[in-house]
């Protein structure tokens, strides 16, 4: 067998296989990478030093083991090593019956009839040798899924659209006549930027005390990008591991310039400064309404996350938090206060700042302490874009739905409504699903039932669904002749 | 740097600058009426000219743009550029207002307007000369804006026709608060709103500096410039495009070629204040991975940073190794010294994640890999301090860009102390020219301090030339002139060999 799944290891997406295509589970995957495998060259450089720090650092390194694997009910296979989530066959069986592509399709094309955006639009397979294919493109959703089902990509990244077909890019007389014309403002959320806060977890692993970071960028930015940006179609999406990534799909976004990107994210982004910045927040008051409402979110989550969960300032901890406290006579009575029982948690000194300000040890006015407060509180909760990711129209983003090789777990949207209720340890597994599938006992006669209706995919799937056919009819509405547009503003209801 | 050639070409000849003129024969007007001194450069130029003033009036708007990029890459601030711009706009491209008691108006303004157009069929070739050409005239416009007289401004303004929606009594009511906290504004004071897209505001939107509710941008009237000012951007970007796409058509007059391809050529990148040449150290053998911690001893700050950086932490993050791989490439590292150095470095990672992850990234920035022009251009070019420190600032864990400008000013002392620069004056001159954004003033500040003795001998014994002693504008100047200095009395290598930078 060419393939490194032992059949021991998972006997049930063997036999599933087996079922479903008989005689191609032999196929050798070694031959897949195409001749266009040598478009490994023309990858730009900033491209190929953007995304490696984020959600793929570690890709390549031993899966984290997350406290779930072991608390498993009696699973028919161990799943073990990365090799078995981008298997070339579990692959297969996920491209063949699990990866939305008519939803898929209709989200890039913005219609129902095949057009240009989905033809011209670039896709990046990466294969299972970790060559990389740039420039792929496909007229429509079934030709996209037969490459799929052929190579087995363990990822697929999507691009921009370009002026013209990118596979013919090299036949073109005038290289600028191949050139980026739209796609989705996008943004990356990754945990990598909170590692030096972040006291629960390091590296890869991620658990629900630090996705709660992810939680609080997201509703942060969501809500900014509808009210204030006036951006509909905003989809989040889990990463696969530590981060999420957000597509905002409207037709007046994708449409936006590389100066236009870099001002969303210059209004969205506030700690500057790297590591040896010092102070990373430096605003002026009145606070910008943005800023005002971001922290009424965060606020609490400061109480919880940051004071309760990670608890950052412990034991010796406090010497970041006491550069930040401008007062010097504060500073130095708090300094004094903590070196005497260095066994308070973050919370009781938080609030020993107020205490001890209101003994007598305070010299500027408490307005002064108040806002230095708000500038701790939003170091630690606001939201830290990877400001790489989004501010070029031509960068490549991970797409959704595909399995992430290291954990295994499908990249599935996230409700920004229900984001509190987001765990990303419970994200279905490509193996589980495909079990689910075999497992599946109901009733097939009526109608025929989609494979991925029969599984935990499901409700993800129809979240996509709906959250397409919600773009589809805006566009429809603005295409067509020009109708009312609807009063309060959602052409979709969920 | 600019011939003032005008014997190659016959003065009294008569050249039609204007490509559309050409496509449509008919010219309506021969001579346009410049009513506002301030110009959006919508129409082109419909006169004849001659070809000593077609290349005379280009050189001289060259000569200004020219200067305001010397100033932003100084990081001078708006009011000292103005300050340092007046003579030179007086000298070399005057536009006066209707109130001055100039007799003149109507010809500095044809001038002013020609020579936009002339450059910006010089410079829309290429997106490199595009982006700066579009960037200097932004400034120049939004120096003279600033400047106009206010009457006149209202009356130039008034006719361009913006389409700005006002803010109405109730919503004004409803938004005040808002409105005035987004613009930072504690002041109760009435003032006017408009309401735009908020694209045709990026420059505010970017800083945070306005309202914004479901796409809308709530602008108070004084922001005026910033929406006059993008709007110019953005006509320009246009015209620019287009221009360059009928770029081949001009191509017929070939009295018109060489002068513009001279122009565009006066019009060097900034990136070519570095030079292979750089690399070419008299005195300074092949240096190889194991040299690069006793050579980081002549390094700038931001490469100090970075190689600190490091070696505490066996990594560094994308942007970090990106500037870093190409400055020690600069100084003449070879690509397989630069794997081999970076291997070691990595102190925790596997063999296997580095030659997948990282190897192929240094060969890119080497040349050694990727498509046809980046092997042809031998990969990248190591950044200037232009670039450095007007790329946007390093985020959290990350340690790339220029100390001066990204650390605060008790991280910066730290980091100096560190480096060994003890001396409180020069500390403090540092504050100072950080404070006022002069990064780069406050790095050669430093050198000078750290080579005083150095300087001192070579400018004594005449073996330098003050060009030699130049500001120093680029990180493998910096690194390259230190490494020369502390070498003096070995062998050769004390004498600069008159090494222009090549173009
Ligand atoms: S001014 Fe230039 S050389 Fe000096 S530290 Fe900054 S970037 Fe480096
Ligand atoms: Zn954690």
């Amino acid at each position: 067998m060419p393939h490194s799944v032992t059949p021991e290891a998972i006997p049930a997406v063997e036999q599933l296989i087996a079922k479903s295509e008989p005689g191609t589970q032999d196929m050798a995957m070694d031959d897949a990478p195409s001749a266009e495998v040598e478009d490994k060259a023309k990858v730009n450089l900033e491209d190929l030093f953007d995304d490696e720090d984020s959600d793929e650092e570690f890709a390549s390194s031993a899966p984290v083991k997350s406290e779930e694997d072991a608390s498993q009910p009696a699973a028919t296979f161990k799943i073990s090593d990365k090799s078995q989530y981008s298997d070339p066959d579990v692959m297969r069986a996920f491209y063949q019956r699990l990866f939305p592509f008519r939803f898929f399709f209709q989200w890039l094309n913005h219609s129902a009839v095949p057009s240009n955006d989905f033809a011209h639009r670039e896709f990046a397979f990466t294969l299972s040798n970790d060559a990389l294919q740039r420039y792929q493109s496909f007229p429509t959703a079934d030709l996209l899924r037969k490459r799929c089902i052929a190579d087995t990509p363990p990822r697929i990244d999507i691009g921009p659209v370009y002026s013209t077909n990118p596979r013919d890019r090299k036949t073109l007389r005038k290289a600028s006549a191949f050139r980026p014309i739209s796609r989705e403002l996008v943004f990356d959320i990754d945990m990598d930027a909170y590692d030096d806060i972040r006291t629960c977890c390091t590296g890869a692993n991620i658990c629900q005390k630090c996705w709660a970071f992810i939680t609080m960028s997201i509703k942060v930015v969501d809500v900014a990008l509808r009210d204030d940006f006036g951006f509909k179609h905003v989809m989040w999406v889990y990463s696969g591991r530590r981060g999420a990534h957000a597509w905002v799909c409207d037709k007046r976004a994708r449409e936006m310039d590389d100066s236009k990107r870099r001002a969303v994210y210059g209004y969205l982004e506030l700690l500057k400064g790297g590591d040896q910045g010092g102070k990373k927040v430096n605003v002026w008051r009145p606070l910008h309404p943005h800023l005002e409402r971001s922290l009424s979110i965060l606020k609490e989550h400061f109480q919880t996350t940051i004071l309760a969960e990670q608890d950052p300032w412990a034991e010796q901890n406090s010497a970041h938090l006491l550069n930040l406290i401008p007062d010097t006579k504060l500073r130095e009575a708090l300094q004094k206060k903590w070196d005497s029982s260095p066994g308070r948690p973050s919370a009781s000194k938080w609030a020993d700042i107020d205490s001890v300000a209101k003994s007598g040890a305070l010299s500027k006015s408490s307005k002064e302490l108040l806002e230095a407060k708000q500038d701790i509180v939003l170091e630690y909760t606001y939201p830290r874009l990877d400001a790489d990711v989004g501010k070029k129209l031509n960068h490549l983003l991970k797409s959704p739905f595909v399995v992430h090789p290291a954990t295994g777990r499908i990249c599935v949207p996230i409700d920004p409504r229900r984001v509190e209720e987001f765990d990303p340890l419970s994200v279905p597994k490509v193996t589980e699903l495909l079990v689910e599938i075999d497992e599946w006992s109901g009733e097939d006669s009526e109608k025929k039932i989609q494979d991925w209706e029969k599984t935990s995919l499901k409700p993800y799937i129809e979240y996509f669904r709906v959250f397409v056919a919600g773009l589809l009819k805006e566009e429809k509405e603005k295409g067509g002749i020009k109708r009312e547009r609807d009063e309060n503003g959602d052409v979709m209801e969920f | 740097m600019i011939r003032h050639d005008y014997s190659r070409v016959e003065p009294k000849r008569r050249a039609n600058i204007d490509p559309k003129k050409r496509q449509f024969a008919k010219a309506e007007y021969a001579q346009q009426d410049y009513k506002h001194r301030l110009n959006f450069y919508t129409l082109p130029p419909t006169a004849e000219i001659t070809l000593e003033e077609f290349e005379t009036w280009a050189i001289n708007r060259l000569k200004v743009l020219s200067e305001l990029e010397a100033c932003s890459f100084r990081n001078r601030s708006p009011e000292e550029t103005a300050e340092y711009m007046t003579s030179i706009l007086n000298k070399y491209l005057p536009l006066r207002a209707n109130t001055s008691r100039g007799t003149n108006l109507q010809e500095e303004r044809k001038r002013d307007h020609y020579s936009h157009f002339i450059l910006r069929l010089a410079f829309s070739s290429t997106e490199e000369l595009r982006r700066r050409f579009s960037h200097l005239e932004t400034i120049l416009f939004r120096l003279r804006f600033r400047e106009d007289d206010p009457r006149e401004r209202q009356g130039f303004v008034r006719s361009l026709d913006l389409e700005w929606e006002e803010v109405g009594d109730d919503e004004k009511r409803e938004l005040r608060d808002q409105m005035l906290a987004a613009i930072g504004s504690k002041r109760e004071e009435e003032q006017d709103w408009f309401k735009v897209d908020w694209e045709r505001v990026p420059e505010l939107v970017s800083q945070r500096k306005v309202l914004l509710k479901r796409g809308m941008a709530y602008v108070p009237a004084k922001e005026q410039t910033s929406l006059v000012v993008a709007e110019f951007t953005k006509r320009l970007d246009e015209q620019l495009e287009l221009t360059a796409r009928a770029l081949p058509r001009l191509d017929e007059d070939d009295r018109l070629a060489p002068i513009l391809a001279h122009l565009s050529q006066s019009f060097t990148a900034p990136e070519a204040a570095y030079s292979s040449s750089d690399a070419n150290i008299d005195g300074l053998s092949a240096i190889n991975s194991g040299a690069i911690d006793t050579l980081s001893q002549n390094f700038p700050l931001c490469m100090q940073n970075l190689h600190m950086t490091l070696r505490a932490n066996s990594h560094l993050k994308h942007y970090g190794r990106l500037q870093y791989t190409l400055f020690l490439k600069g100084i003449g590292l070879s690509l397989e010294e630069c794997i081999i150095f970076w291997r070691r470095s990595f102190k925790l990672m596997t063999d296997d994640k580095f030659h997948k992850e990282y190897k192929y990234n240094i060969r890119h920035a080497y040349g050694d890999v990727g498509g046809d022009s980046n092997r042809r251009g031998r990969g990248y070019t190591p950044y200037s301090c232009q670039k450095i420190l007007t790329e946007p600032l390093p985020g959290p864990g990350q340690a790339h860009g220029c100390p001066y400008r990204a650390f605060n000013v008790e991280n910066l002392t730290g980091l100096l102390q560190r480096v060994g620069i003890q001396d409180r004056e020069v500390l403090q001159g540092v504050k100072e020219d950080v404070k006022k954004q002069r990064y780069h003033v406050a790095c050669n500040r430093v050198f000078e301090f750290a080579h005083k003795k150095e300087i001192k001998k070579v400018k004594d014994e005449g073996t330098w030339s003050a060009t030699d002693l130049d500001t120093i504008v680029h990180p493998n100047t910096y690194f390259k002139r230190s490494w020369l200095l502390k070498h003096l009395g070995d062998g050769n290598a004390g004498v600069v060999s008159g090494d222009k930078m090549e173009e």
